[in-house]
C-alpha cells in the first residue's frame, strides 16, 4: 500500500443551480519521501486536489488516504504552505516559528531552541525578533517554511508558494526547498502551474488537464538530483511536458496566403 | 523639522481663531456680559485655575470619562468578538443593534436619573451608551473581515476556540477594532458633557451650566474652551499609543 492514495476522487461544488466539478475521477499513489509536482493550467482542480488531500475541503466522491487513513480534516502531521504565507503578523519570525510548538504543549525553552533550529536552517538566523512584515516575499515564504518543518511533519503540502515571488527569488527558493526535502526526508506535494519548476523539482509531476480537472498521466522525471536548467537532458523533459499538454506543433506550419 | 512646522501651524491657527474673536467682539453690538471678550475669558480661566476649581471639575469628570469610556470598550469588544464569530446569533441581535443606535444616548437621560440618581453614575452610563455602539459594530465588522487564511493555518496547527479567538481572532481584528476604539473616543467626549449637564453637580458638564445659571459667560467660554483642549489632547495621546501597539502588532499592513 502507498503512503498517500487518491482513490476515484471528485470534487464537486453547488454553483447557483448547476454543479461545478472542480476535478473528478483521480486515482494517485504517492509514495514515502517523493517529490511531486501537479502541474496544469488554471482550472484543473490542482489547488482543490491539494486541499482535499491537506483535509481543508473535503472529496465528494472516491477518497483520500494517508498512511491507509481517510482523510477527513487538517492534521498537524501534513502542513499546507500557502502562497501568501499565511504568517500572523502581530508574532515576531519567532513566535511564528512557534505556533504549532505551542500546540503540541511543547516547553518554552525547547520550542526556542526548535524554532531556532529551523529558522537557521532556512538562513534568517538574524530575524528571529524581527516581524513578518518587515521581511520581503521570499524571507516571508521562509519563515512558513520553518514553521512547518519545525512541527516535523510527515508531509509538506505546498500551494503555489512561490508564486507571488520575483523570479530570481523563485529559483533560490526552489533550490532550498530541493535541499531540506533531502535533508529533512519530508515527503512534498507541490502545486504549480510552471512547468519548468515542476521539472526542476520534482520526482514524478502528476499532469492535469482542465475543465474538468482530470489526471492526464504521471511523468517520472529522471534526472538525478543536481539539475540544470539549461542541459539538453533539462529542456528534453520539458519540451515533452508541452507535449503532454499539446502546446508544442508537431510541425512548422505553413502559411499559405 | 516637520514636528516644528506642525507646532507652528497649531499656534498660528490658533492665533487667527483668537483674533477673529476678538474682531467679532469689537464689531458686535452685545453687552459684554453676553459674549466676553477673549481677554476677559482668559481671566475667567486664570481665576478658574487659581482658586482650583477647574481642576476639581476636570479631575471628576475625567474619572467619570475613563470609568465610562474604558468599561464601554470592554464590553463592546468582548460582546463584538462573540458576536463576530456566532454570526447566526448577530443576525438576531443586528436589528435590536440597529434600532437603538440612531437613539441619542442623552434621550435616555430622564431614566438614568430616575434609576440611578443624581452623580456620577448618569454621566457614566451616557458615555458607556455612546462608546459601546461604534466600538461593537467595528469589532463585529473586523471579526468577520478576518482573512480567512488566519483560520486555515489555526486548522493546520490543531488551534480551536477558545485558544483561536485570543490566539488568532483577536489580534487579527484588533487593527479594525482600533479603529472603532479611536472613533468612540471622540463620540464619547461629546457626550461627557451632556451627561453632566443633566445628571451631575460636578464636572465640566456642570460648570457650563452653572456659568450659565450665574451669567458668567467669561467662564462659560473658558470652560468651552477647556472642554476642546482636553478632546484634543485625549484624541492625541490614543492616536499616540495606537502607534505603540500597532509597532508592536508588526507594523501597518502594506
Amino acid at each position: 500500500m502507498s503512503f498517500i492514495e487518491v482513490r476515484e476522487a471528485s470534487k464537486t461544488f453547488p454553483q447557483g443551480d448547476k454543479i461545478f466539478t472542480a476535478f473528478e475521477h483521480i486515482s494517485l499513489n504517492i509514495e514515502k519521501g517523493d517529490f511531486i509536482c501537479l502541474l496544469g493550467p488554471s482550472g484543473c482542480g490542482k489547488s482543490t486536489l491539494l486541499n482535499a488531500m491537506a483535509g481543508f475541503d473535503l472529496v465528494t466522491e472516491g477518497s483520500i488516504l494517508i498512511d491507509g487513513e481517510e482523510v477527513k480534516a487538517p492534521s498537524v502531521k501534513y502542513v499546507t504552505i500557502f502562497q501568501n504565507y499565511g504568517l500572523l503578523p502581530w508574532r515576531s519570525v519567532q513566535k511564528n516559528v512557534e505556533l504549532g510548538l505551542e500546540q503540541k504543549k511543547i516547553p518554552k525553552e525547547q520550542r526556542a531552541e526548535i524554532a531556532e533550529k529551523y529558522i537557521d536552517l532556512v538562513g534568517l538566523s538574524g530575524f528571529r525578533k524581527v516581524h513578518p512584515r518587515q521581511l520581503s516575499g521570499g524571507m516571508q515564504q521562509r519563515v512558513a517554511i520553518a514553521r512547518a518543518l519545525a512541527v516535523d511533519p510527515e508531509i509538506i503540502f505546498m500551494d503555489e508558494p512561490f508564486g507571488a515571488l520575483d523570479a530570481i527569488t523563485r529559483m533560490k527558493l526552489q533550490d532550498d526547498i530541493l535541499k531540506i526535502s533531502r535533508e529533512e526526508k519530508k515527503t512534498i506535494i507541490f502545486v504549480t502551474h510552471d512547468i519548468e519548476e515542476a521539472v526542476y523539482l520534482a520526482d514524478k509531476i502528476v499532469i492535469l488537464t482542465p475543465n474538468p480537472g482530470r489526471l492526464k498521466c504521471v511523468y517520472e522525471v529522471t534526472l538525478g538530483q543536481h539539475r540544470d536548467r539549461t542541459s539538453g537532458d533539462f529542456l528534453h523533459v520539458r519540451d515533452k511536458i508541452f507535449q503532454l499538454f499539446n502546446m508544442k506543433p508537431e510541425e512548422e506550419i505553413e502559411y499559405i496566403i | 523639522m516637520k514636528k516644528l512646522i506642525s507646532v507652528r501651524n497649531v499656534i498660528i491657527s490658533f492665533a487667527v481663531l483668537i483674533l477673529l474673536w476678538q474682531v467679532l467682539f469689537s464689531i458686535s453690538h452685545f453687552n459684554e456680559a453676553l459674549f466676553p471678550s477673549p481677554l476677559k475669558a482668559f481671566r475667567a480661566l486664570l481665576e478658574m485655575l487659581a482658586d482650583g476649581s477647574l481642576f476639581r471639575h476636570i479631575g471628576t469628570s475625567m474619572y467619570r470619562f475613563s470609568a465610562g469610556y474604558i468599561s464601554s470598550i470592554v464590553t463592546a469588544v468582548l460582546l463584538g468578538l462573540v458576536l463576530g464569530w456566532f454570526t447566526k446569533a448577530f443576525q438576531y441581535v443586528n436589528p435590536v443593534i440597529q434600532l437603538l443606535r440612531p437613539i441619542s444616548p442623552t434621550a435616555w437621560m430622564p431614566f438614568i436619573v430616575l434609576w440611578f440618581g443624581i452623580g456620577d453614575i448618569p454621566a457614566i452610563v451616557i458615555i458607556f451608551i455612546a462608546g459601546f455602539f461604534p466600538v461593537l459594530l467595528s469589532t463585529v465588522g473586523a471579526v468577520s473581515n478576518i482573512d480567512p487564511i488566519y483560520f486555515k493555518v489555526s486548522r493546520n496547527f490543531g488551534i480551536r476556540q477558545p485558544e483561536l479567538m485570543w490566539k488568532v481572532i483577536f489580534p487579527a481584528a484588533f487593527p479594525q477594532i482600533a479603529n472603532g476604539i479611536h472613533l468612540a473616543l471622540g463620540t464619547s467626549w461629546i457626550f461627557l458633557v451632556a451627561g453632566e449637564m443633566v445628571g451631575a453637580q460636578s464636572g465640566l458638564g456642570y460648570l457650563i451650566i452653572d456659568a450659565r445659571n450665574n451669567l458668567r459667560t467669561d467662564i462659560l467660554f473658558a470652560t468651552i474652551i477647556i472642554i476642546g483642549i482636553i478632546g484634543l489632547l485625549l484624541d492625541g495621546l490614543l492616536k499616540l499609543l495606537e502607534k505603540q501597539i500597532m509597532k508592536a502588532w508588526g507594523g501597518e499592513s502594506k
